[in-house]
C-alpha cells in the first residue's frame, strides 16, 4: 500500500510540473491541481497508514492501545483540501477572464505589461 | 492579549463603510499598541486554542517579533485604509474592497501570532486569497496579466510550503513550532532535514521574492491601485520574510551549508533587485524591483547569523514596512497630480507643490538611509554583523546595493521634481489641485503619517534598537518561547 502510494505520489507531482511547463492557461490550473492533490497524498503517507483501526476511544477504556490510525493528517488533508478547492475555484474563474480579456489562452500573450522597457 | 485577531474576525461585518474600516482600524491599532505593551513588560503571552494543551492544539504565541509586526500591520493598515477612503474608486469599493482589506490584515496578524506551522500555511492561504481578489478587484487588462502570474506562483508556493510541512511532520510527528524545535533538532538523518529546511525556503522565498525566484514580482506589483500596492509592497512580501526568519532561527537552526546558500542567494537578490530597478522609467516597476532588492538586506541579516546582524535585519524589516506602503501611497499621489508615471511623461513637480515635494523628499531619502533618517542604522549594525563573522561578499553587495538605491532615488528626484513638465500629448491629469480640501487631507495624510513614523524610526533609532536587539536575542535563544508555549517541564 505505501508502496503504491509513493509511486501515486512520484507520479502526481511529475505530471503536475510537466503540466506547469506547458504554455497553455488551461493546464497550468490542471498542474496545480495535481500538485495540491499529490501534496496531500503525501501527508496522508507521512502520517504512517494504519489498515481498519479509527482513532476512537471504546466506552470501556480509557485511552487509545495499539495501533491506531494518526487523525491528524487527515484533518490536515481536510483543511488542505478545502483551502485548495477554494483557490482552484479562483483560479479558474480567473482564467475565464483572462481568456475573455486577452481572447488567448497562450502563455506568451501575457507579456504586454512588460513590453515597454 | 488576543483580542485583535477576534476583532478582525468582527470587523468584516461593518466594513462595508469606508468609516467602519478606518475605525476599526485605530480599534486595532491601539489593541496593538497594548498587546506589544503587554508582551514587552510580562514576557512572552500564549493562547492555547480550545484548552488542549501545547503539542496538541493550536497555539498562538504573541512574543516581542510577533507583536511588534503586528503593530507595523495596523500602522499600515490604518494609513491604506485612509488613503484608500480617497483613493479608490467607487465601482471597487462596492466590490467588497474594504472587507477583502481586512481579511488581508486579519490575515497578516494572524501569520505573526501563530504558533503552529500548519496554521501558518492557513494564515498564508487567507492571506494569498485576499491578495488575489484584491490585485485583479477592477479586471483591467494589465491587472489581469499581472493577477495570473502572481496566482501561479502563489499557489506554486503554497503546495511546496505544504509538501514540507508533510514531510516535516512525518519526521517528528508534530507541527507546534516550538515543540518541533526540540524535535527537530533530535533528528539523526540530518541530510533530510536540511531538504526539507530548503523546501521551507524555496516555499517562504517565492513570497518574499529572493533572488531566483523574484520575477513575478515586478510584473504584478505594478498593475493594481496605488493603495493595493502599497499593502503588498509593505506587508505582504515581509510575511515570507517573518517566516523566514522564524522558521530558521527556531525550528531549523542553520548549519554551514544552509547559511552559505542564504549568503549568495542575499548577495544576488540585492544586486539583481537594484540592477532590474535602474533600467526602468517607470516609478512603480522602479519601487517594484527596489522591493526586491531591499529583501536581501533581511536575507542577508540571516545569513550571517549573530546578534548584531539579527538586530540590523530586524531593525531593516521595521524601517522597510513602512517606507515601501509610502512609496507606492506617493506614487498614487504623483499618478493623482500628473496623471502618468513614466519619466518621460512626468516632471516639475517641486515647482507645482513645493511642500508635497518636500514630504516625498523626507521618504526617499530614508529608504536611501541617509544618516539621521530609518535607512541608516539598520546598515551599520548588518556591516558589523558582517565584520564580525568576516562575511565581506555581503558587505560588498550591501555597500554597491546601497550606491545603486542612492543613485535611482536621485534620477526619481531629477526625473520627476526638478525637470520642467515635457509637453507631450498626454492629457494631463491634475486631479490633485481642483480636490476638495477634506479629500487632499485624506491623500496626503497617510503619507505624513508614515513619513514622520519613519522619521521617528531614525531619530529615536536607540528605541528601535532596543526592540530589535530584544528581539534578535529572543531568536538566538528559543528556550524563553519554548518555555512559554510548552510549560517550563518540556525544557531540556
Amino acid at each position: 500500500m505505501e508502496l503504491l502510494l509513493v509511486i501515486l505520489i512520484g507520479i502526481l507531482y511529475s505530471a503536475g510540473i510537466y503540466m506547469l511547463l506547458r504554455r497553455s492557461l488551461v493546464k497550468l490550473i490542471l498542474g496545480l491541481i495535481l500538485l495540491g492533490n499529490g501534496a496531500n497524498m503525501l501527508i496522508f503517507l507521512l502520517g504512517s497508514l494504519v489498515k481498519g483501526n479509527p482513532p476512537v476511544i471504546p466506552d470501556d477504556a480509557k485511552a487509545l492501545t495499539g495501533l491506531y490510525a494518526d487523525p491528524i493528517p487527515q484533518a490536515l488533508i481536510l483543511t488542505a483540501i478545502v483551502i485548495s478547492f477554494g483557490l482552484q475555484a479562483f483560479a479558474i474563474i480567473l482564467i475565464k477572464r483572462v481568456y475573455a480579456v486577452i481572447n488567448s489562452d497562450d502563455l506568451d500573450h501575457l507579456n504586454t505589461t512588460e513590453e515597454e522597457v | 492579549m488576543f483580542t485583535a485577531i477576534v476583532l478582525l474576525f468582527c470587523w468584516r461585518k461593518v466594513a462595508a463603510q469606508r468609516v467602519a474600516s478606518v475605525v476599526g482600524n485605530f480599534v486595532s491599532l491601539t489593541i496593538s499598541i497594548m498587546l506589544l505593551h503587554q508582551v514587552w513588560n510580562n514576557g512572552i503571552q500564549t493562547m492555547q486554542a480550545g484548552n488542549w494543551s501545547a503539542p496538541f492544539g493550536i497555539t498562538f504565541v504573541a512574543d516581542v517579533f510577533g507583536s511588534t509586526l503586528v503593530l507595523l500591520t495596523s500602522i499600515a493598515g490604518l494609513a491604506v485604509s485612509i488613503f484608500s477612503t480617497a483613493g479608490i474608486s467607487k465601482a471597487r469599493m462596492r466590490f467588497g474592497y474594504f472587507p477583502i482589506l481586512h481579511f488581508l490584515l486579519m490575515g497578516l496578524s494572524g501569520a505573526f501570532l501563530t504558533g503552529d506551522i500548519f496554521n501558518l500555511y492557513v494564515w498564508f492561504e487567507i492571506i494569498i486569497i485576499a491578495s488575489f481578489v484584491l490585485m485583479t478587484l477592477g479586471g483591467r487588462k494589465p491587472q489581469i496579466e499581472g493577477g495570473i502570474k502572481y496566482v501561479t506562483m502563489n499557489l506554486l508556493a503554497s503546495v511546496i510550503f505544504l509538501t514540507a510541512i508533510g514531510i516535516l511532520y512525518g519526521l517528528t510527528g508534530s507541527l507546534n513550532m516550538a515543540d518541533l524545535s526540540l524535535k527537530v533538532a533530535q533528528v539523526q538523518n540530518r541530510g533530510l532535514v536540511n531538504v526539507t529546511a530548503l523546501l521551507f525556503f524555496v516555499g517562504f522565498g517565492i513570497k518574499s521574492a529572493i533572488f531566483p525566484l523574484y520575477f513575478w514580482l515586478p510584473s504584478s506589483y505594478h498593475t493594481p491601485p496605488s493603495a493595493i500596492a502599497a499593502i503588498f509592497g509593505g506587508l505582504l512580501t515581509k510575511v515570507g520574510v517573518y517566516a523566514m526568519l522564524r522558521v530558521f532561527t527556531l525550528i531549523f537552526v542553520p548549519d554551514e551549508f544552509v547559511r552559505t546558500t542564504f549568503t549568495i542567494i542575499a548577495g544576488a537578490t540585492l544586486l539583481t533587485g537594484v540592477l532590474g530597478a535602474i533600467v526602468k522609467t517607470d516609478v512603480r516597476k522602479i519601487f517594484s524591483y527596489l522591493i526586491v532588492s531591499h529583501i536581501g538586506y533581511m536575507i542577508a541579516g540571516l545569513a550571517m547569523f549573530n546578534e548584531a546582524a539579527l538586530t540590523g535585519a530586524l531593525f531593516y524589516l521595521v524601517h522597510d514596512i513602512m517606507v515601501k506602503t509610502n512609496l507606492f501611497l506617493i506614487c498614487g499621489l504623483i499618478f493623482k497630480i500628473k496623471g502618468s508615471l513614466e519619466f518621460k511623461e512626468v516632471g516639475g513637480l517641486y515647482d507645482e507643490y513645493p511642500k508635497l515635494s518636500l514630504l516625498m523628499a523626507v521618504v526617499l531619502f530614508s529608504l536611501v538611509g541617509i544618516p539621521p533618517l530609518s535607512g541608516f542604522w539598520p546598515k551599520i549594525l548588518l556591516f558589523q554583523g558582517g565584520f564580525s563573522t568576516g562575511n565581506y561578499f555581503l558587505i560588498i553587495s550591501i555597500i554597491i546595493a546601497s550606491f545603486f538605491t542612492l543613485w535611482i532615488v536621485a534620477k526619481i528626484w531629477a526625473e520627476i521634481f526638478w525637470k520642467t513638465q515635457p509637453q507631450t500629448e498626454t492629457v494631463q491629469a491634475d486631479d490633485l489641485a481642483p480636490m476638495k480640501w477634506s479629500r487632499k487631507t485624506l491623500l496626503v495624510g497617510p503619507v505624513l503619517m508614515l513619513a514622520i513614523v519613519s522619521v521617528y524610526i531614525g531619530l529615536g533609532a536607540e528605541n528601535i534598537m532596543a526592540v530589535s536587539h530584544h528581539i534578535a536575542i529572543e531568536l538566538l535563544d528559543p528556550t524563553a518561547y519554548i518555555n512559554a508555549v510548552l510549560g517550563p517541564v518540556a525544557a531540556p
